[in-house]
Parts: structure tokens; sequence; C-alpha cells
């Protein structure tokens, strides 16, 4: 029997040997087919030489999160081929390289052996050494799209418009991709049972990675500065926004920048720059990871207390230092939850698609801007840098920025005192002027904690104490304008809640648990701190689950903190090994839980 | 209670400069630092410089780090934004509030222990960017505020008051600045005020970063015999090379100097800067040559002080950007955002 555009396909490969551009036209092929894809880059912290994997999944029903099981092996790498091996489903495809000869399934009988002898094909075709290593990931994409049924013209158009211009390097690269596809329908059985066909699936919907969307949101935003310093996986954010901003940020007549981007000495640096361009109205942002953050920690603090605007991008890896790193993991919500020292916390917003990186980019600078603190998106690898499918990017011409509360000089003129920190609208945050608007009104100074409404200098502990507790009102009125949960409630007793990539995998693992007799109610985080959505939502389940990608259930005691519920309500579903959670951890794991607890379920499980 | 504000009272015989404000529209509180602490001296010449060159006093950003030097801001020009950022931070966030204004005169006030120890890093990068500021460390080779440690620009065997020798070489921030390419940098001491304002007056009006690193003893911890930053030492070591002063457009030069030769370089606003030379052999021009004059007199404990050296060619960081007149903090949001029909191309781009 015969499947159509349900399966996943990894290529492992050594990274430098020139596979992504293939693979990833394999992937934009699938697309531009119309069936709706996920790629997965699975990389090490390196240039050359290590194992890297390329994963894509192709899904008729739109499921997008990761699934267990590869059905088509595309292994490429020796080094690492008995596991790759291992890792292929019973009755899955293993397509390597059998120049040498022989059946290289060894103990895998159960799978089928797809052997195509790559080196000698280039060989005999191509003289330059570099060409030949080139040409070996064409070569299968050739014999792949025989094998999958993939329409060839559009990835031969794909080739044209990739080299435009370079005309010299089309005609080998089809000439390549022809030689595998005519050796697999001359060799093999082609096409085989797993296919790929035409499909609506995609719709509408645009293929672009997060961090690019981001930096696309921050552009429309309004940001004019970006400051960053290099890390995985956040460092594509910001070299996206100069590439975004060379082509949309230039002023039409003189050609000179309407934008400025600094690569600083290290992630202090960048806050600083972010914080002083805050602090004198320009809206700034800077892009990092877990380790960049703790660096920032310092500044987030005195944002806080300065109540300057800024916005952080937290593009989550795995843990500190190097290797892991280039790993997907949630695992920095408490450290940016109250990043800094003294009583400090931040608002957080969680995207969970590219539409998302792009909206609350843009909406983060408004965010920061009213509320006068730094905001953190908290993003993380597995969105930021892979491809994923994502609804089109939309934009209200009729949108205003909302630049907060700032006086003009006119404004100053109007009012008869000026009182940088007075709560005027009881909403905890006060009116700031910018360095430069008036000769004698608005001057205040800036610094932490030790002023009063006036901002003069003081240590008098009435002094504070009020100033703290009108940071607590402002936190009571982020509560009201950051973005509300996503909730589908459908009267069951038990709900789930789940933020950023976990969102995923979450319809696949709904349905699989559907079919199981547990139906779930849902409740996509989408920021912090909790509104009134979230509290009744968690009031309204009997049994909740939280999941989430990290060890020590973050968000489940950023729940409990701030809500002040009894721990003991929740339910952990976690993952943490570095990839991104997938379908069948979140059902496993509930299924689980309602077998151990004797939990009734709507039906009984059909086996 | 810490703050004491002044009183508003003016002498009626108070010189009033070119846009009408006279000193005392310069000064910002009363300071808290001690009776005779060089710092004051230095708030004081700034005051001085501004009011001299008539620019607004909210024209100015003054941005500090952490310690006595960079409470300093708040006692000179209180009608300008000020900002007390962090420890060694000050590069950095001068930079932001740089990059989002390029129109505001930006004085940065920092210490040796602010910028020659936990800020070395940022006041490294922010000579490289050519921020267009001038950055003045107060220089008194001791930690104030936390009662007298060793900082780093003090001189190897220089003494703490208990005697106790400085066991480590000294970081020059002056040779630091000349090696990575500031375009102004000089050196001078808190206790001749004659030499300083005309200084703070260029620098402020040079483009691209300017540095003053100006010896400033500290009373209470660094003042003693044995220490190589106290007001008798440097008084007795000082080697002063050029002179310099800012003329503005219209103005006739008319400053007294000691004998010596002069020159005058364009400055971009129209305004000159005046360069007296009191050591004949001196080229103010030369970074190379500076650096060695600088690093010979240290070795022979000798205290070089004046301008020494200025670029003739001097750049800033927004040129090298390539960013646009207007400053980034007033573009509109027609020029800041594409709008809806252009994000309807680039939807199609992804596709």
């Amino acid at each position: 029997m015969t499947t159509y555009n349900d399966f996943v396909i990894r290529f492992a490969n050594v990274n430098g040997s020139g596979s992504a551009s293939a693979n990833g036209m394999f992937a934009k092929a699938l697309f531009r087919m119309g069936i709706p894809v996920a790629t997965r880059n699975i990389f090490p912290s390196n240039i050359q030489g290590l194992p890297t994997w390329f994963e894509v999944r192709a899904s008729e029903k739109g499921y997008l999160g990761r699934r267990e099981g590869v059905d088509i092996m595309v292994a490429m790498n020796a080094e690492t081929y008995e596991e790759d091996l291992a890792s292929i489903v019973p009755g899955g495809f293993l397509l390597h390289d059998n120049s040498q000869g022989g059946d290289r399934r060894l103990n895998r009988k159960d799978i089928n052996d797809l052997g195509i002898p790559l080196s000698k094909l280039v060989q005999s075709e191509f003289e330059d050494p570099k060409q030949r290593q080139l040409f070996k990931n064409i070569v299968y994409l050739g014999a792949l799209s025989a094998l999958l049924n993939i329409d060839f013209e559009i990835i031969t158009g794909m080739v044209s418009a990739q080299y435009k211009g370079k005309d010299d390097l089309i005609q080998p690269n089809i000439t390549a991709m022809e030689i595998g596809r005519s050796y697999a329908h001359d060799y093999m059985d082609s096409p085989l049972p797993i296919q790929a066909r035409a499909s609506e699936g995609v719709g509408n919907r645009i293929l672009i990675d997060g961090n690019a969307a981001a930096a696309l949101g921050a552009i429309y935003g309004g940001a004019t500065i970006c400051a960053w310093y290099p890390i995985t996986p956040s460092t594509s954010m910001a070299e996206a926004f100069e590439q975004h901003a060379s082509r949309l940020r230039v002023d039409p007549d003189t050609k000179r920048k309407n934008y400025a981007v600094i690569q600083a000495e290290d992630e202090l640096a960048a806050m600083g720059i972010v914080i002083g361009a805050g602090w004198n109205g320009a809206r700034a942002f800077t892009a990092t990871s877990g380790p960049g953050l703790s660096l920032m920690t310092e500044f987030l603090g005195l944002a806080y207390f300065a109540e300057i605007p800024a916005v952080l991008f937290d593009i989550q890896r795995a843990g500190p230092s190097t290797g892991m790193p280039t790993r997907t993991q949630q695992a920095d919500l408490l450290s940016a939850a109250y990043a800094s020292h003294g009583d400090t916390r931040h608002p957080l917003l969680f995207p969970a698609s590219p539409k998302e990186c792009f909206d609350f980019a843009a909406s983060s600078l408004d965010l920061a801007d009213r509320l006068q603190t730094p905001i953190i998106v908290l993003s993380d690898l597995e969105l930021g840098m892979n491809d994923n499918l994502s609804e089109p990017f939309t934009w209200d011409d009729e949108r205003c920025y909302d630049r907060g509360k700032v006086l003009s000089r006119e404004s100053l003129e109007e009012i008869s005192e000026f009182g940088r920190y007075l709560d005027i609208d009881g909403d905890g945050i006060g009116y700031r002027t910018l360095p430069g608007t008036h000769p004698t009104k608005g001057a205040f100074f800036t610094r932490g904690t030790s002023r009063d409404e006036y901002a003069v200098y003081t240590e008098s502990p009435e002094a504070y104490t009020a100033n703290m507790d009108r940071l607590l009102k402002k936190w009571d009125t982020a509560k009201t304008i950051v973005p509300t949960p996503e909730i589908v409630n459908g009267d069951a007793q038990a709900g789930i809640i789940y933020f950023g990539t976990t969102a995923m995998p979450m319809d696949e693992a709904l349905d699989r648990l559907s079919d199981d007799g547990i139906h779930l109610d849902t409740m996509r985080l989408r920021a912090f701190p909790f509104g009134e959505a979230v509290e009744a939502f968690i009031d309204q389940h009997e049994i909740l689950f939280v999941a989430e990608q990290n060890r020590d259930a973050q968000m489940r005691t950023l729940l409990v903190n701030e809500l002040e519920i009894d721990p003991a309500r929740f339910i952990s579903i976690l993952y943490y090994g570095g990839f991104s959670i997938s379908a069948d951890t979140i059902h496993e794991q509930i299924l689980a839980y309602y077998t151990d607890h004797n939990l009734p379920r709507l039906k009984e499980v059909q086996s | 209670m810490t703050y004491v504000s002044k009183p508003e009272i003016h002498h009626p015989l108070l010189k009033v400069n070119e846009i009408g404000l006279n000193r005392r529209n310069y000064e910002g509180s009363v300071s808290t630092l001690c009776a005779g602490c060089g710092h004051d001296s230095v708030s004081a010449a700034i005051v001085q410089a501004c009011s001299e060159l008539s620019i607004p006093p909210h024209r100015f950003l003054k941005i500090s780090g952490i310690g006595c030097s960079s409470k300093t801001p708040s006692y000179f020009l209180g009608n300008s934004h000020g900002f007390n950022s962090v420890h060694g931070r000050m590069p950095s966030v001068a930079t932001g509030a740089n990059l989002a204004n390029r129109d505001m005169y930006c004085v940065g006030v920092s210490g040796d222990g602010d910028s020659a120890s936990i800020g070395l890093g940022q006041f490294a990068h922010i000579v490289r960017r050519k921020i267009n500021m001038l950055y003045i460390v107060d220089n008194n080779g001791t930690y104030g505020l936390t009662k007298g440690q060793f900082s780093a620009t003090n001189d190897l065997g220089s003494t703490s008051k208990k005697g106790a020798p400085t066991l480590y070489s000294p970081i020059d921030m002056v040779s630091i600045a000349l090696q990575i390419g500031a375009g102004f940098v000089a050196r001078s001491f808190s206790g001749d005020k004659r030499q300083l304002v005309p200084l703070i007056k260029a620098g402020i009006m040079h483009k691209g970063f300017a540095f003053i690193d100006v010896i400033s003893p500290c009373v209470l911890f660094n003042n003693h015999a044995g220490s190589t930053k106290s007001y008798d030492y440097v008084r007795e070591h000082t080697e002063h090379v050029i002179d310099a002063d800012v003329v503005l457009p219209h103005e006739e030069i008319t400053v007294d100097y000691e004998p010596g030769t002069s020159e005058s370089v364009n400055m971009p606003d129209g305004s000159r800067l005046h360069l007296n030379k009191l050591s004949n052999d001196y080229d103010p021009f030369d970074r190379v040559k500076a650096l060695s004059h600088v690093q010979e007199a240290q070795e022979r404990g000798e205290v070089v002080t004046g301008l020494l050296y200025v670029s003739r060619d001097p750049h800033d960081c927004h040129e090298i950007l390539d960013t646009t007149d207007i400053p980034l903090n007033a573009l509109e949001e027609s020029v800041l955002c594409p709008g809806a029909g252009k994000l309807a191309d680039l939807n199609q781009s992804f596709r």
C-alpha cells in the first residue's frame, strides 16, 4: 500500500561537506508541491568534519512536531552509520553509497536497501575532486526525486534560481541530479511505496526560520539599533536584521542607513548599548542565548529599576559551554523571569511560530516603551534556526507604534511640575523625558533605586519602599497588556499547559490521546506575567499537565510561585534531551499517568 | 539625606555667555565628595568649559559608571539628562545613547577603578568605535568609596597610606587610548585649571572620541608622601607639552600662553583648535611618537600633560556606520516601517 505525504527522512552527513544546500532544496521542493513540511537541523559545535543530521518531516495532516523513528535514512556518514541504521523504523528504507558493493543493512534485515554507487557515478562524470564531493549530495537528491516521485521541474527550477547569474554552475548541478534520477529509474524500484504528491496542505503559508522572522518583526516594530555578540543559536537573528535593514531601512535619496548595528565586545556591552539607546529614545534590541542572558543580568536589573525600555531575544539552547549548546531547550525561564539582583521581574513573551516571532518582535518594542522596562522574548533553537511552516506575516498600516509615556517639549511647557517617577495615572508608570527635549524643564538624573519621585537622590526607607510598591503596580498593569494565552476549552476534566515550541507536536499528541479516550483542554501560554485567563483555566480543571523542555519544570515553578497554587496540582511532562519534544513523548507520559492512576477515559482503547 | 540643592541667587555681575547664560546655569547640585577632592575641580572645569562654549546645557548627555568620579555628573549641568549606570559599563551606555541621537554632546565621567579594571574591555572598544564624546577619567589611583584599595593605574611601588607598596605594573590609559587610535588624547591635572578647561572645551568640540586622563588626587586615601598620585608629586613631576584651546568661529585668539610656537587646526563646526607648543620638539599630530614620549616619561617617573595627540582627520562612529543625519530616535514611523504592501512581497519570497 502506498502512503502519500507522510514520512520522516533524515540525512546523515559530515558537516562541511556541502550537504546543507542539497538537503534544503529537498525540503523546499516538498513545500513547493504544497506539502506541509518541518525541517530540523541537528548540528555539532564545529565547522568541518563532525556528524550533522538534517531531518525533514512531511505531513499531509500538518503535524509539524518531531516524531520518533525515521522512514528513510540517507546514510552518508560512516562514523554514525550504526546509530543511523538503528533509528530506521521496521520496513523503512536505507539509502547509502554502495560503490564498494554489498548489502550494508548489517543486522537490519527488516529494512529495505537502497544502495546507489554515488562515488562511482560522480567519478565518471566529474573531474574536480571538490565537485565530486559536492555532487554526491546532488546525485542522491536526483535519486530521491525519482524514488519519492517529487516533481523534477520544481527541483531543477530551484537550482536555476539558486545559481542565478552563475550559469556555469547550473548545468553541472542539473546533470548530477539527472544522473541520480536515471539511476533510480533504471536500477531501483521507483517510486517507493512512500511517496510525495502535490497537495493543498500548505495553503498560503510560508517557510522561514524564527530568527529571520523575529528580525523582520524588529524592523517593522521600529527598532533602529541592534547590539549583539555572536552566540549560537541567536547569531542569525542579528545577521538577518542587518540583512533586511540593508534593503528595507536605507534612505532612498542619500542611501544612508536609518539603523545601526553594533557587534559588541561581549554580551554585557551589547545590553549596555541597548539600554543607552532606550534611555535616549531609540528602539533597540539584543539577541543572545543562555550564557549571554547570564552576562546581561546586571544590566537587566539596572534597567528594571531605572525603568528603561529594552528588548532582549533569548534564543534558548541546552546548557553552558560547547557541544549540547547546538541543541534546543526551554531552560532559561527562571533565569529570565527573575534576572538580576534585588527584587526584579521581567515580562516574558513565548513565540511558538515564525509568525509569532514576527508579531512578538514588533509588539515587544511597544511593550518595552509602554512599560518602561526590559521585555525578554524567549524563543529557542528549534524555532529560531530551523525553517518552519508559518502563517504569512501581516501588518496593519493603520497600526501606530505605542511609544509610551514620553513628554514632548509642548507638554513640558503645559505641566506645572515634572516628576519622573510620579504615578499620575495610577498604573504604576511615570512619564519620562528624552534628553535634549526642553532647555529648562524635564531634565532628570537616572540611577538605580536611590531616588524619590522627582528622581532626586535619597536613601530614605519610605521613598525606597514606595518606589518598589509602585513597580509592583506596574507589574499588575503588565498583566493586562501582555499577549493573552491561547485556550481551547471543551469542558474536559483535564487540561494541558504549554508554551513556545512545545506547541509544535501538541496537535499530534492530542489526537493520539484522543484516540486513547483521553481528551484534554489546552492552554498555550504566550506571556508572563500571567493574567486572569491563566488563573481561570487553572481553576476550571481538576487535572493539569504542564509540558515543557527542561529538567526542573521551570514553568510549573513560575505558575506555583506567581499564582500561589498548590504544586501538587500540576503534573509535569518533561523532555530535556536536546532534541525538540516529540508527540511520542507527550503521548506516552500522559498515557502512563492515566494508566498509573486508573483515571477514567471516554472510551476503552481499541487494541 | 545627601542631596543639597543650591540657592538660585546669582551675583548681578556674573559674566553672561553668548546665549545669555552664566556659569551658574551650568552647575549641578552641591557636591557630596570629600573637601579638597580633585574630582570637584574637574566638575568645576567642566562647568566653566561648557559655559564658555555657549552650548545650551540641555544639549549635553552626562553619563558615568560607578565610583566617586561617577557621582560627579550630579554636580554639573543640572539642566542636562544624566545617567549613573553600572560599574565599568559607562562606555556601552554612552555608545547606545550616542547611536540614538548623534546631535547631543556627550560627556562621560569615569574613574580609574571604573575604566582601568572592570571596564577596561569596554574602554578599549569605545576607543575603537570612535564614539563622538568626551571621555574623562578622574584618575586618583585608588578606590575611594570602598576606602582606599589600590587601583590598576597606581604606579608600581607607589604606597598606600599605611606604607604598603603597589605590587603590579600600572595600566596607563593614555597609552592604551593612543595605541587603539583615539582621535584626541590628553592628560591633565585637576590642580591645573588653566590647562584643563581649554582641554575640556577642545575635547567636547572634537569629532569622534576624545579622551582626557585627569590626575585627580584622593585627599583621603592617596595624597601622602609615597604616593605618585598626590598633589605634591604631580606638581613636582609634570612636563607640559602642548596647551590647547578652542577658538569659536568669530573669536580672536586672545589666550595668554607661555612663549612657544603656535598652530591652529580647523574643526568641523567652523571653530579652530589652537595649539601652543611648550616643548618645541613635540609633534601632537604624530601618534606613534606621542606614545613613545609618554612611555619614556613614565619610565622616568614623570607625568606628561597637555594635548598629547590630535588627529588632523578625525572620524566618528556614525560616519563609520554611514547612518543618516537625522537622529535615529527622531525617525518617523513612516520611515521606520516598510508597510503592509512590502510585507506581501516579503511573504512571497518565503514561498
